[in-house]
């Protein structure tokens, strides 16, 4: 029951904001037992599944766009390559702390703007 | 300049998707701000470009053995419910009030981000552990 109540987080998260489900799973995962590497990358195959079902949603309330969607796919397989490929090499400590500032910094903006 | 920052923007959202660090916010955020796409919009788009991104990322973290399968079927159910009360939310939600909440949900990952960063790291010597 603890762990529908968790899942239900990260599926309502990820639905509403349809970003962010996999940064409040890692936690979860990690607290369930999981090594860091191992939370990130189930984190990414429990968002996989959750968002097909956001998709549908969006779907039907017509909210998806394929073209735009489309222009960044490739870059984003590219990207999802390397990642990938890296997961279990790096540490990711210093990118955390960096990609957090910026991801502050934006938000700071979008209040603001 | 536009194809540009396509790439950069699809590129980086990759590399953190296919970890789990909150690749998403990077799309979001560039085509909100810098693409003048309204936020429910650009939300649409992320969920159906991470798609494929999970996928390609999933084929790997599977042959690296890095996926924990019981817990994702463990909170896969609640997990689904949460999604359909979540993306109903999004789409009643006016979308100023969508975009600041999500600023706030941005803040909060920042900071936590920020700070928290290297305590796990440092944790997994004591690992596993059980809450």
């Amino acid at each position: 029951m603890k762990k529908f109540f968790k899942g239900a987080v990260c599926g309502f998260l990820n639905g509403f904001f349809g970003s962010g489900g996999g940064v409040v799973a890692v936690p979860i995962l990690e607290k369930e037992g999981c090594d860091t590497n191992e939370a990130h990358a189930t984190s990414v195959a429990l968002i996989f599944v959750l968002s097909l079902v956001t998709a549908a949603f969006y779907g039907f309330s017509g909210n998806l766009d394929f073209k735009s969607a489309w222009d960044y796919i490739p870059f984003g397989i590219a990207g999802a390559l390397c990642g990938a490929f890296f997961l279990k090499k790096i540490q990711a400590a210093w990118l955390k702390r960096i990609f957090g500032g910026i991801v502050t910094a934006a938000a700071v903006r979008i209040l603001f703007v | 300049m536009n194809f540009f920052g396509q790439a950069v923007a699809g590129f980086l959202t990759g590399v953190l998707a296919s970890m789990g660090l909150g690749g998403g916010f990077v799309l979001v955020v560039w085509l909100t701000l810098f693409m003048n796409v309204d936020q429910r919009a650009a939300q649409g788009i992320n969920v159906l470009f991470f798609l494929p991104i999970a996928f390609t990322a999933l084929i790997m973290h599977l042959k690296n053995s890095l996926v924990n399968k019981e817990l994702v079927k463990q909170m896969l159910f609640g997990g689904v419910v949460g999604a359909a009360i979540g993306t109903f939310g999004a789409q009643i939600v006016a979308n100023e009030l969508l975009r600041k909440l999500f600023a706030g949900f941005l803040i909060a990952f920042g900071l936590h981000e920020m700070f928290s960063a290297g305590t796990a790291e440092r944790d997994d010597s004591k690992k596993p552990q059980h809450g």
